[in-house]
This record gives C-alpha cells, sequence and structure tokens, in this order.
C-alpha cells in the first residue's frame, strides 16, 4: 500500500509480543492502520504516548528499528461499480491481476443501521431445494449459517444455493480457504456464466490468519454500497467463520485478555453479532442476506463458535448424508429458519405451515422406529408406515439434488403422506385436508 | 464550574481521562469529538484518573481530546408521551434519529417538550406532599397518566400554587411547591431519575398475589405468574424464549408492556414495530402499540449502551407503576446484558469470577429482579411490575453462572428444553422442571378459590402428577419394548399425551391458538381432565396408540377453531362420539 508523502517515520519500537508492537507517537486515533516496514498494522491501544499496534501478518522477524507509518485512517474500501467481478485481499487490494479499482473510499466496519429504519424481511429467497425452500424457507435480509462438519461438502452447497438464489449480486468472503476452494469457487462462478455479478475477497491458508479479520467488514461495506446505493438485493457468503473466530481468539490471548468459554474472547457474541447484524433489508428494495459456514468440531454445536453464533443468526441449516438413499439432504429436524413464518402460508400456499410441521413429524417419528429397529423391538404396522413414509420423502423432497418449485414441493408432499397415512395421523386443520389432500385409490 | 478533563487512553470503548477536579462514580461525560459529544460514564476513580465505558464507537478517538462532566448519573426523562416510543438503551428516540445510519454521538428526547397536555389538578393549594404524590393527572394513548411530585425530592412539600384544569407544555410549571424550609420550587409534567437507583417512592410492597393472566396455558394453568412476580425463561438458542415473550406481551393482561430487546436481533424488533401497530389489545380492543414502549438495543448497538438498556426500561416501568399502573417488562435476553457486563470487567482488569463474569454478578441481577414487585403506593392505590427475563445460558448448559444466579433471583422458571423444542412441542416449556413458587403462597391460592374455583388448584396438580406418571411410564416403555408393559401403562401415557398435546402446546403462529383467555383455558382443562379420569377398554397397545390419536386430533382442531363457535362445537361432539365408541366408566367426578 502506498503511503503519502511527508508523514512522519517512527523508526523507535520499544515492545514486541506475537501479535503486536508498542511505540511511543503522537496524534494518533484509535483504529488507525499504519504500515510497520510496509506490513499492515492497526491501532488496538492507546496509554499516554504509548501506542500499540496489531501486526496483521505477525511480528516475526520485527526489528525494534522497523519504520512505522500512521496513515490517519481506519481500514476502509474503494467503493463502486468497479467492484463487480474482482478478487480482492483481505486488505481490499486486487489480487486477480487486475487495476485497482475506483471509487469513493469509506471505511469498514461502519455504523449499524437504525433498527426503526429497517423493514421486515418478506421477499422469499427460492433455492429449489426442499430441504431449504420448504422446510427452512430463506428470506431476503436474513443471516444463517449452515452447520457442518469439516468433512461435509458446504462449500459446495452454499455455491448451489448462491447460484440458483435470484439476487443482484453475490459477494463471497473467503476466510482461512484452501488454495483448491478458492479454485473451486472461482471455477464455479466464472462457469457459470455469473462472474461479473460476484465479488470475492479471499484469505487463504497461505495468507496469515490474523488478516482473516478484515474479511467480514470488507465483504460487507462492498454489499452496503450496492444495497444502500444501487439499492440491489445482495447475497454475502461467509466462509468459514469458526476460522475467524480462531483468528478473533490468536489475537486476544496474545494480548492477555482473560478468555472466557473454549478459550474465545469474552467478546465473542459482540464481536460476531456486530457482523452477522449487517443483514438487513431496507426499505428501498436493497437488502443484505448472509449465508455463512461455521464449521464444528465433531458435531458439537455447544462450542462457544457455534453456540454464539447460533444465538445471533436467524436459525441454521445441517447437512448430513441420509444412510436410507445415500445422498445428501437438508437435516429436516435440527436446520431451522427462524424467518421462514414471515413467507410462508402468506408468499407460499396456504398448507405450507401444516404441512411442512405433518411431513416432519411423521419423519421424527420414522427416526424413532428405525431407533426402535436397531434395539430389536417389533414394529407396528404404524412404524413400517413411518419407515416407508422416510424413504419416499428423502428421495423425492429432501434430497439435494432435487430442484422443483414449492408448490410441486407441497403436492409431492400431500401425494407421499396421503398414500402412507390417515388423516387423523396428519394433524392438520381440516380444512385444509379437504382442500388439498389428493384421494387415494 | 464543572470538572473537565483530557483523554490520556484508549482501550477498545474503556477510555481513560484525567481531570481536573472533582468527579463521581457513575457520572456521565462528553467527550468532545470533531463535532459530536461522545456520551460515557465513570465506571472507576484512580487519582486524578477517571476510567470511562464510552457509549459509543471509539474510533478515531485521540489521546489529547478533551472531556467535559455533566455532574449527573444516567438518567432518563419521565414525562407524558413515553408510550408507543420506540427507544435505544439510553432513551434516545429512534424515530426522530435522520438518516439510515446510526451515528455517532447523536441525542434524540424522548418527549417532545412542546406537545401540550390536557392537565387535571389532583392535589390543592396547601395539601402536604412527599415524592411520587400525584398532583395531577393527564391523559395518554387515552389511559389516564398522573403528573408526579418529582421522586429525587427528599422529604415533605406543601403546595404553594397549582394550575388549573387546562393545557399545557411540557415546559410550563404546573405546580410551585415549598419545601422545609419554605424555598420555592417550580415543577413541570417533565421529572428525570438517575436509572441505577430503584425507585423506593412507595408505603410498601406485599407479597404479590393476584394471577397475571398471559394467554399462555402452560404458563397460567401449570406455572402461573403473579402481578408483580418475576420470572426467567432460560433456553438453548432457538428453543422459542422469543416467541414465547412476544407472545405474552400481545395477551398479557397489563395496562402497560415494555419490551427491552438487550443485545438480540434487529429483526425481532422490527417485527415488533410492523406487528403492534396493527395488532389489538385483547382486553381493550385497542392498538396494542398504544400501550407499548420499546427498548431497542440490538447486538450491532454499542455494548455498554446494552448495559444501560435494562435499567432505562426498569426505570421506567418503575415511573408507570408509581401511577398505581400494572406494568408488564420483559428483556430478551438479560445474558447479553451480563455478557456486557464482563467485557466492561476484563477491560478493567478486575478478578474474574466463573467463566470470566464479574465476581458480583449474582447480586448485580438480584439487585435488577428485586425492582420488580406490587407495590402499595403512599395514597393507598397499587401497583406493580411484573419482570420476565430471558437467559441464554452458553452451550444450552443451565450450570452456567447467569441461569445460577438468575434462578436465586426470579420466582417462576420457564425452562426451554432442546428435545420439546426438536419435537416441535411449542412453547417448549419443560412441564415437570418447571416452576412458578406463586402456587405454594397460600394468598394466591386464596385469590384463585374466589377468582376461579377451588377445583382448580386440585385439578392443575391431577394434571402435573399425570404428567409426572406418564414420563415414567415412557421410560419404561422405551426400555421393555410397547409389549413388555401392560396395556394399562400405554393408556397412561397416552391419557399424558392429551394434556401434552392440547393443554400444553399452543401454536404462537395460529391467530385463533395463539390467544387463550382464561376462561377458555379453564374450559379446555376440565375437558382435558374429564377425559383423562374415564376409563377405557382396548385389545392391544396399536388400538390404544390409533384412538388416542384421533382424540387429541379433535381437541387440536377445538383449540384452532374459535371458542364456542359452530364449528368448535361441531369437533365437541366428535369428541363425544368417539369416547363413547371406547369408554367403560365416565368418572367425570
Ligand atoms: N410457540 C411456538 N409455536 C410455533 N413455533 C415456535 C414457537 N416457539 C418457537 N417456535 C419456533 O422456534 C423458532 C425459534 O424461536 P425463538 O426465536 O423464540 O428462539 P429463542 O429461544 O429466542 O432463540 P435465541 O436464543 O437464538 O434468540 C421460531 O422461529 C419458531 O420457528
Ligand atoms: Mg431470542
Amino acid at each position: 500500500m502506498a503511503t503519502k508523502a511527508f508523514q512522519k517515520i517512527y523508526t523507535k519500537i520499544t515492545q514486541i509480543t506475537k501479535a503486536t508492537c508498542s511505540l511511543r507517537a503522537a496524534n494518533v486515533g484509535n483504529e488507525e492502520l499504519a504500515t510497520v516496514d510496509g506490513n499492515l498494522a492497526q491501532v488496538v491501544k492507546i496509554i499516554g504516548d504509548e501506542v500499540t499496534l496489531q501486526v496483521f501478518g505477525g511480528t516475526e522477524g520485527l526489528r525494534t528499528n522497523a519504520e512505522v507509518v500512521f496513515m490517519g485512517k481506519a481500514p476502509s474500501l474503494r467503493v463502486g461499480d468497479q467492484l463487480s467481478g474482482r478478487f480482492f485481499n483481505a486488505f481490499g487490494d486486487p489480487i486477480d491481476g487486475g487495476p485497482v479499482p475506483e471509487g469513493k473510499e469509506v471505511e469498514i466496519g461502519g455504523p449499524s443501521v437504525n433498527p426503526v429504519r429497517r423493514k421486515q424481511p418478506s421477499e422469499l429467497i427460492a433455492t429449489g431445494i426442499a430441504g431449504i425452500d420448504l422446510n427452512n424457507t430463506l428470506v431476503s435480509g436474513q443471516k444463517i449459517p449452515f452447520f457442518a462438519d469439516p468433512d461435509q461438502p458446504y462449500n459446495q452447497v452454499m455455491a448451489n444455493v448462491a447460484l440458483r438464489a435470484k439476487t443482484d449480486k453475490i459477494i463471497l468472503g473467503g476466510m482461512g480457504l484452501t488454495n483448491d476452494d478458492y479454485l473451486y469457487f472461482k471455477n464455479i462462478f466464472s462457469n457459470a456464466g455469473v462472474l461479473d455479478h460476484i465479488i470475492s475477497f479471499v484469505n487463504t491458508t497461505e495468507n496469515p490468519p490474523v488478516e482473516r479479520l478484515l474479511i467480514p467488514d470488507m465483504a460487507l461495506t462492498a454489499a452496503e454500497y450496492f444495497a444502500v446505493e444501487k439499492n440491489e438485493k445482495v447475497l454475502v457468503l461467509l466462509t468459514d467463520m469458526t476460522l475467524y473466530a480462531d483468528a478473533l481468539s490468536i489475537v486476544s490471548n496474545r494480548m492477555d485478555q482473560i478468555p472466557s468459554k473454549d478459550s474465545m474472547p469474552g467478546s465473542l457474541y459482540s464481536d460476531l453479532a456486530k457482523i452477522y447484524e449487517k443483514a438487513v433489508q431496507f426499505p428501498d428494495g436493497g437488502s443484505i442476506t448472509i449465508i455463512a459456514v461455521t464449521t464444528l468440531s465433531g458435531g458439537d454445536i455447544t462450542h462457544a463458535i457455534p453456540d454464539n453464533t447460533g444465538y445471533i443468526t436467524e436459525g441454521q441449516l445441517f447437512v448430513r448424508r441420509d444412510t436410507d438413499i445415500g445422498k445428501v439432504i437438508v437435516d429436516p429436524f435440527r436446520s431451522l429458519s427462524r424467518l421462514k413464518q414471515l413467507v410462508i402460508g402468506k408468499k407460499t400456499r396456504d398448507d405450507h405451515p401444516q404441512l411442512m410441521n405433518a411431513a416432519v413429524r411423521l419423519f421424527a417419528d420414522a427416526a424413532n422406529a428405525k431407533t426402535k429397529l436397531e434395539n430389536g423391538f417389533d414394529l407396528s404396522d404404524y412404524d413400517e408406515r413411518c419407515l416407508d413414509f422416510a424413504k419416499e420423502y428423502s428421495a423425492q423432497i429432501l434430497a439435494i439434488d432435487v430442484n422443483i418449485d414449492t408448490t410441486e414441493m407441497l403436492d409431492t408432499t400431500w401425494k407421499i403422506l396421503a398414500s402412507h397415512f390417515r388423516v387423523e395421523e396428519l394433524n392438520i386443520k381440516q380444512d385444509l385436508v379437504t382442500k388439498y389432500m389428493p384421494k387415494v385409490s | 464550574m464543572s470538572t473537565k478533563g483530557i483523554v490520556k487512553g484508549i482501550i477498545s470503548n474503556l477510555v481513560i481521562v484525567e481531570v481536573d477536579g472533582p468527579v463521581s462514580q457513575n457520572e456521565i461525560c462528553y467527550i468532545i469529538y470533531k463535532e459530536a459529544r461522545l456520551m460515557a460514564e465513570i465506571i472507576k476513580v484512580v487519582g486524578q484518573q477517571a476510567y470511562v465505558q464510552v457509549f459509543e464507537s471509539t474510533r478515531g478517538l485521540k489521546v489529547g481530546f478533551e472531556v467535559e462532566f455533566s455532574e449527573h448519573m444516567l438518567e432518563v426523562q419521565l414525562g407524558p408521551g413515553l408510550l408507543s416510543r420506540n427507544l435505544d438503551g439510553l432513551q434516545n428516540d429512534l424515530d426522530k434519529m435522520k438518516g439510515v445510519f446510526l451515528r455517532s454521538g447523536e441525542y434524540t428526547s424522548p418527549l417532545n417538550i412542546d406537545q401540550s397536555w390536557e392537565f387535571k389538578p389532583l392535589a390543592k393549594v396547601g395539601d402536604k406532599v412527599q415524592a411520587a404524590d400525584w398532583l395531577g393527572e393527564t391523559t395518554e394513548n387515552l389511559q389516564p397518566h398522573k403528573i408526579m411530585v418529582p421522586f429525587v425530592f427528599e422529604g415533605s412539600y406543601t403546595i404553594k400554587s397549582i394550575v388549573d384544569k387546562g393545557t399545557y407544555t411540557l415546559k410550563d410549571t404546573i405546580a410551585v411547591l415549598l419545601d422545609d424550609k419554605a424555598n420555592e420550587i417550580a415543577v413541570t409534567m417533565v421529572q428525570h431519575w438517575p436509572v441505577k437507583k430503584a425507585l423506593k417512592a412507595y408505603k410498601e410492597k406485599p407479597r404479590p398475589f393476584r394471577l397475571l393472566e398471559t394467554g399462555v396455558r402452560i404458563i397460567d394453568i401449570a406455572n402461573p405468574i403473579v402481578e408483580g412476580g418475576t420470572g426467567f425463561i432460560p433456553g438453548p438458542f432457538g428453543t422459542g424464549k422469543t416467541v414465547l415473550q412476544h407472545a405474552i406481551s400481545k395477551q398479557a393482561e397489563a395496562d402497560i408492556v415494555i419490551m427491552a430487546a438487550c443485545g438480540e436481533r434487529a429483526n425481532e424488533v422490527v417485527e415488533i414495530f410492523t406487528e403492534f401497530p396493527e395488532l389489538e389489545d385483547p382486553h381493550t380492543g385497542r392498538k396494542l402499540m398504544e400501550r407499548t414502549i420499546i427498548v431497542a438495543n440490538t447486538s450491532n448497538m454499542p455494548v455498554a449502551a446494552r448495559e444501560a438498556s435494562v435499567y432505562t426500561a426498569m426505570t421506567i416501568a418503575e415511573y408507570y407503576r408509581s401511577m398505581g399502573l400494572k406494568v408488564l417488562l420483559m428483556a430478551d435476553s438479560t445474558s447479553r446484558w451480563a455478557q456486557a457486563l464482563r467485557e466492561m470487567s476484563n477491560r478493567l482488569e478486575e478478578l474474574p469470577g466463573q467463566d470470566a463474569f464479574p465476581m458480583d454478578l449474582s447480586a448485580i441481577i438480584a439487585g435488577f429482579y428485586s425492582r420488580a414487585g406490587y407495590v402499595i403506593l403512599n395514597n393507598g392505590q397499587t401497583g406493580s411490575i411484573t419482570f420476565i427475563g430471558t437467559v441464554s445460558p452458553a452451550g444450552g448448559n443451565l450450570k452456567e453462572p447467569v441461569t445460577e444466579g438468575t434462578k436465586k433471583a426470579a420466582r417462576c422458571f420457564f425452562a426451554l428444553e432442546q428435545a420439546r423444542a426438536d419435537s416441535k412441542r411449542y412453547p417448549a416449556i419443560n412441564p415437570i422442571d418447571s416452576y412458578s413458587k406463586y402456587i405454594e403462597y397460600p394468598e394466591f391460592e386464596d385469590y384463585i378459590k374466589k377468582t376461579v374455583s377451588d377445583q382448580w388448584i386440585p385439578m392443575v396438580n391431577e394434571m402435573k402428577t399425570l404428567l409426572q406418571r406418564g414420563k415414567e411410564v415412557q421410560e419404561q416403555i422405551n426400555i421393555l419394548g410397547d409389549d413388555g408393559v401392560p396395556l394399562d401403562y400405554h393408556i397412561t401415557y397416552w391419557k399424558s399425551e392429551i394434556v401434552d398435546f392440547v393443554i400444553l402446546q399452543q401454536d404462537a403462529f395460529d391467530t385463533i391458538d395463539a390467544l387463550c383467555p382464561i376462561e377458555r383455558q379453564q374450559y379446555m382443562l376440565r375437558k382435558v381432565m374429564g377425559i383423562t379420569r374415564m376409563d377405557f377398554e382396548f385389545d392391544n397397545f396399536n388400538e390404544i396408540m390409533d384412538y388416542f390419536k384421533k382424540v387429541i386430533n379433535v381437541l387440536r382442531q377445538m383449540n384452532y377453531s374459535e371458542f364456542e363457535s359452530d364449528k368448535f362445537k361441531e369437533f365437541e361432539k366428535q369428541l363425544e362420539e368417539l369416547l363413547k365408541e371406547r369408554v367403560t366408566q365416565l368418572n367425570q367426578a
């Protein structure tokens, strides 16, 4: 990054830790950027004339006479239409060999939207995946993560969702992506012929981990530009937020802060909320929707990272392989879209809420029957019917390679239910049964 | 001359200020930053250095900036015009702020100082008065709103003059009081009170005993809360804390409802903004928003203001309680408030307690809950603040400091359970672990006997016993298999399932089922308990399941139908038919 002429250069570092260095300097603003021998750093603490900098690339090899220059501004991004189709690093510098885009320079991590200026989300985002559209409907302005084990195909599912959803922009914030995954996203976006409405900010495993801390704010600053200035529907993909949180803990531990649960900083909730709460529906039509990935370790959702995430986001999606059909499904039990109430039965057919609940409940009964079977108990006729239902429901509805619209999902579900169950087993309002339940021959 | 200071250090939102004069703990100061004044509160003093927590982002702040001290603690403005407002944690009116984004240092008054109000005196010249006594009355959103002797007034006063009935603005003097040294003090319709101080201008605080109808069956029937009572709702994420609080706020029989969104999602607040102006208060038929005040400090708003927000909400509740009103205060989530305390305590490098929370967390929580309650005012009238907070336990584990601290302070425990939420048995309140201590109050029992019936409490206990028994039986069936237990076990289990499905479960998103007035609750409970006392005859357990599923289905259809409508009666008839099929003995006692 170029520095302005006539800036004061400091050359006397007084203290170095694993993540930070300190020096005496005057007229420095909190959170201001600086370069230390050309490497980017940010002010994290000022006591009198002693300024502490967090060095993004780490302090390995840092010399006490390194040249420190303060840049007079917090981390920022030049926003404008030229961002479209481009790939950037965590500092917003191009990594695709193209020119530096022009535009208005804005500080990242800017202020929050006044809650009374928000609009209630109400636009359904269709993905063609029934595990989402039918059971866990997404809405513009929502924030929702995939909770996935590291070996699950979450990036593929997410890329699929992004490409099928009708949005104006997709902004990818990649944190700790492997180079292979980075290239995967690059390929799938270019093959789909949609590169021009995609913007990527990428930190790969080859970059220093602390740099990742800038990625979400970079991506969301770009998103705010398109959603506010252009009234566009923007979808932001953040993967993997667990690696983001790990970077937070690296910094806080190195700064000797008292860790709370799972050695995460006590401010983890607020730190994550500041990012996720950027999801918003603006009154003028623009919106920011966030789909994120939080990888779990050993499926443990009580770990501080997924736990705090769950308390912030509007639901979560689990993917798993269904052993009955050998395909990946969106798990109907643990997944939940909290905003679905705003659209189901309103933007979709009136039988949607009750039908969805009935099917999921019967799918749960099938799971119980399976447990019974495994424990060597006899199955009742009802158990058998539940098992048959579950197989068809998985194959024709839940499998993520099924791509149909919501009305067709509803019709198919009725058909499967009607062929296995009696009305009183469904617990669905009588009027809806009369209206939609097909007669079985 | 008020004290001034200079910024000496910045660690996130903790700023160290060197002061040139006296300051006090919790005093408010302003850091001058370009055109803006950033509000902050003193939380520690060491020599000439005041440690202040800033209620805004500190980005760009520099050493050397000037600081002005205000000589008062964080306080709220109290007066007519607070109802229907959308406020932030520091009581700024969010609707008055310009622009889509919140700006640092933008503060707006919650009251419209130039607005006129119809004032009618309730006291007369020569009356001896003290803090919180009613001087007069105005009407706010069609509700009487008392104008009181300011709460900060100590000792007793004599009314020297009071204006006649008429229209006055909030700036106008409506009375002049004389203190014991004959100093004249002018009083307007507006007063101020520091939020962290409990307001104690009432005669006494007896034990509460009157049922507060919430319209949520599992609460009113099994774990009732009372006017002036306290309760808390712990639960892992997604188990229904917010939905439950919203449901209560829509139906509860309260005069004033204050919703404190403390460090939670902005979209949930937007839901209230959007729905409440449309929805009707089932008790008065007026719009819900007319009785509601929202204090919104969502998770992305500054953390220190989040800490303040619950106090702001409580102080406003105390103000309305002093008018003799029934106030319901809800805070979602008190864990976020505790986390705000933790962040600051860590920054101050205080010795940490469990999970790095401050050592005195339990005492802070208890102090807050104790501000709720049922009071007898100095004039003999009564008022109440019923407080229900949610708790978001880390990892869903109830053995953590905020849950444990709250359990000691709150008298009702509505424990949301992951397993019930997973099986969509909403509201996912665990019927066996949850409790209301009020049931044990003899005052409460007397009240229920008088207002409901003397059969009520025994019937509720019978229901709870059945649920307990149902759970035991289910465990045995799980171990021994369906045909490893006598048929009676299945019948008991399914009877408890009827209670679960028809009484305990309630669909918050169904326009009819969501709202269940006490009269309807009684009707359905009698109906259901009647069925559970009947004797049935079956040949095998499959028959039992099929049959009871049908019974449950018809009863649920009743829940979904308008009370006593033709449809409702139609289903009731179907139910009788169904019962005739199998019942051998109508133990309808
Ligand atoms: N009574 C109910 N009826 C129907 N659905 C419900 C009910 N209660 C909760 N739900 C479902 O559960 C979801 C989560 O509920 P809610 O937002 O209240 O959870 P929460 O406990 O507040 O979670 P968090 O701690 O993350 O804020 C809702 O979006 C809704 O789908
Ligand atoms: Mg909630």
